[in-house]
């Protein structure tokens, strides 16, 4: 994989170029190319083995592309897999603290205390993370993933394992980092949600990204009176073949 | 790697069960192996039910009587009697569990013993009653008891011996014996040949008794002869072979050290393993491992720190056994920095062989249930003696056991412990190798981590 600086022709916070993926003999990414902005909130959606994880895997420098390049290191963009990627014998605080030292950070525990004070869980720092709530967990899995303070932010599923309070508390916060500018990238299943808090989304399937654009665009392009986002991304999957 | 490493000793902090059972499953180990090396063992009980009425156990030889009844001490050296008073009783300790055995001597023993000694005919005989439920305490009393049977045996036949060669003197130089409460004066063979053949010589020459007188002293000639080689052959029967041991190279290990090495080296075997595989399964488990390789540390970073991790908690927790144990058995305490190379290149070796199945199991009880079914055969096929298979499964287990890093571990402590036979390098670098390749063979399997 090869990395560029983001062009100044564009506003682009992260570019990716051409990205394909194969794993032996199967193609799971095929040339697919997008840029994110600051303050966007991207929804990759798509059916079940469309590439989304792998994509935002490739974005995280989890897995390296077989070709194509992206704008950003893979440490300047912070990372929330679906599972949340803690050790749960460790307290809230001993867990931020860890990740903040093998980042590098100057001050670690100045990073801590901003994260803990950021996601609300100022309360819970020295709690056991296998103690706690489902939500919970996820505000630290995401609070290490923001713990460099990156320009991009990219969510596996964050929502999948949480109940609809603690999804409303998530997309909040979300939806506040994005305003402070931070780029936003999550996969979904559910369409809903992407219709609700996405800015644009991204339609995978089978590897080749087919649409980019805003959920209003998405519907307009399948044409008739779809009910929702939901209808025409089905209608807009049943026209290709899918 | 700094920070891992306090990471994992924070998790091993918070699960204190996982930890005690880690020290003291050695320790224990440890005590357990120094007591049952430091004790004598113990004794089966026996029910023994004699008999043989007081002044009954006697056998004559010659002019000599024996209390075959005083044997019996030789026997009580090895089991705790409970002497009963009738076979039943005995035979009811036995059943009850009171009792391993029942030993029955009968009340014609010593008639038996002299009918074997004066006439060749007989076989004595002692009941042995055995509580079948047991096999193990079975033949641990058939041991016990068939050994001491044969050391009275040996001391019976040894005194017949003893006596008959007393007699066999007798008969050649004379002597005196008692019977019946007289003595009696024997003239023997040599003086009576010298009688003959005096009375011979002094008979005319004509006489028709000199060639009979003659006859009598030639075959006394003989009989002296034939006689004075009885004795020596009759002694060496006592005796007939003695071993003469040689030692060809180099020092051995005394038992008890080699069975503390082996206690020692299962113990940081199986504390490393499951600590290495346990560890790094643990990220895959909790998920972090994306997170951390992801430019935190690098694969090859994060195996090594498990090894190493592993490799030094479980190489503290194996010299503290051997500290204790070493209170017990003697071991070369002025070899101490060698107890340490030793133990860590076998915790370095067990710690790869532990990434490799923790990399492999991906799961945390799987790997934990793999590492604990690795290391029992491991043990078990270093530790067969090489000559109680056939050459074909020797070859077989001997390749296994080389693939595997417990019997280098074990010559290496062997020789750091005591200093014996064969040096430290060679299975120091056998160790280093094992560790280079379970190392890469883990490095490959990581990579389904992501």
């Amino acid at each position: 994989m090869s990395t560029t600086a983001p062009t100044g022709d564009s506003l682009a916070t992260l570019a990716a170029r051409s990205l394909t993926k194969r794993f032996g003999s199967r193609t799971a990414l095929r040339g697919v190319s997008f840029e994110l902005r600051a303050q966007e909130i991207v929804a990759v959606i798509g059916p079940n083995g469309a590439g989304k994880t792998t994509l935002l895997s490739i974005l995280a420098g989890i897995l390296p592309p077989t070709e194509g390049e992206l704008t950003r290191s893979p440490r300047e963009v912070g990372w929330v897999p679906q599972q949340p990627a803690l050790y749960s014998k460790l307290s809230v605080a001993q867990n931020l603290e860890l990740f903040a030292r093998l980042e590098n950070l100057p001050d670690p525990d100045a990073a801590v205390a901003r994260m803990l004070d950021e996601t609300g869980l100022g309360g819970r720092a020295d709690d056991e993370v296998g103690r706690l709530s489902a939500g919970n967990r996820q505000r630290v899995n995401i609070a290490i993933g923001l713990l460099v303070e990156p320009p991009v932010l990219l969510l596996d599923e964050p929502s999948a394992s949480l109940d609809p309070r603690q999804r409303e508390r998530l997309w909040e916060f979300i939806g506040d980092l994005a305003a402070r500018g931070t780029a936003v990238a999550f996969s979904t299943h559910n369409v809903a949600e992407a219709e609700r808090y996405a800015t644009r989304v991204l339609v995978l399937v089978d590897g080749e990204l087919l649409f980019s654009g805003t959920p209003g665009q998405l519907e307009q392009a399948v044409g008739g009176d779809p009910r929702d986002l939901e209808a025409a991304f089905v209608r807009f999957l049943h026209d290709r073949g899918h | 790697m700094h920070w891992l490493f306090v990471k994992d000793l924070q998790i091993l902090r918070r699960s204190p069960l996982l930890v005690a059972l880690l020290v003291v499953y050695p320790v224990a180990l440890a005590l357990m192996v120094g007591f049952a090396l430091s004790s004598p063992p113990g004794k089966p009980k026996v029910a023994v039910y004699d008999e043989v009425s007081p002044g009954r156990g006697r056998i004559s030889l010659g002019n000599q009587r024996i209390d075959i009844s005083s044997y019996a001490r030789v026997l009580y050296q090895s089991i705790e009697p409970i002497k009963v008073n009738s076979r039943a009783e005995a035979i009811a300790k036995v059943r009850s569990g009171q009792a391993l055995a029942a030993l029955i001597i009968p009340q014609d023993i010593a008639s038996q013993v002299q009918s074997l000694v004066t006439t060749g005919v007989g076989s004595p005989t002692v009941e042995l009653i055995l509580n079948s439920s047991n096999p193990l305490e079975r033949q641990y009393v058939q041991q016990a008891i068939s050994v001491r049977i044969n050391q009275v045996e040996q001391v019976v036949s040894k005194q017949v011996l003893r006596i008959a060669i007393s007699d066999l003197q007798r008969v050649l130089n004379g002597g005196t014996i008692n019977v019946a409460g007289q003595n009696v004066h024997l003239l023997g063979l040599r003086v009576s040949r010298s009688i003959v053949e005096g009375g011979a010589a002094a008979l005319p020459p004509g006489s028709p008794l000199r060639p009979a007188l003659r006859q009598v002293a030639s075959f006394a000639r003989l009989a002296i002869a034939g006689l004075g080689f009885a004795s020596p052959v009759l002694q060496s029967i006592g005796t007939p072979l003695t071993v003469q041991q040689t030692q060809l190279a180099g020092r051995t290990t005394p038992t008890d050290s080699y069975a503390v090495t082996i206690a020692v080296i299962v113990s940081l075997m199986l504390v490393t393993l499951l600590l290495s595989a346990g560890m790094l399964a643990l990220e895959r488990s909790e998920h972090t491992y994306s997170r951390l390789v992801r430019g935190l540390v690098t694969p090859g970073g994060l195996l090594s720190e498990k090894i190493a991790l592993a490799a030094g908690c479980a190489g503290i927790v194996a010299l503290v056994m051997t500290a204790l144990v070493s209170t017990f058995v003697h071991l070369d305490w002025t070899r101490f920095e060698l107890w340490i190379v030793a133990l860590a290149f076998a915790g370095l070796a067990f710690g790869a062989l532990g990434v490799a199945i923790g990399a492999l199991a991906r799961e945390v009880s799987a790997a934990s249930l793999m590492a604990l079914l690795v290391s029992l055969p491991v043990a078990f096929v270093a530790l067969v003696p090489s000559d109680a298979v056939s050459s074909g499964v020797k070859t077989l287990l001997d390749v296994v056991a080389f693939v595997f890093p417990f019997k280098a571990a074990l010559a290496a402590a062997s020789n750091a412990f005591t200093g014996a036979s064969p040096g430290m390098l060679g299975p120091v670098l056998h160790l280093v190798a094992l560790t280079v390749l379970f190392a890469v063979l883990a490095r490959v399997a990581i990579r389904r981590f992501a």
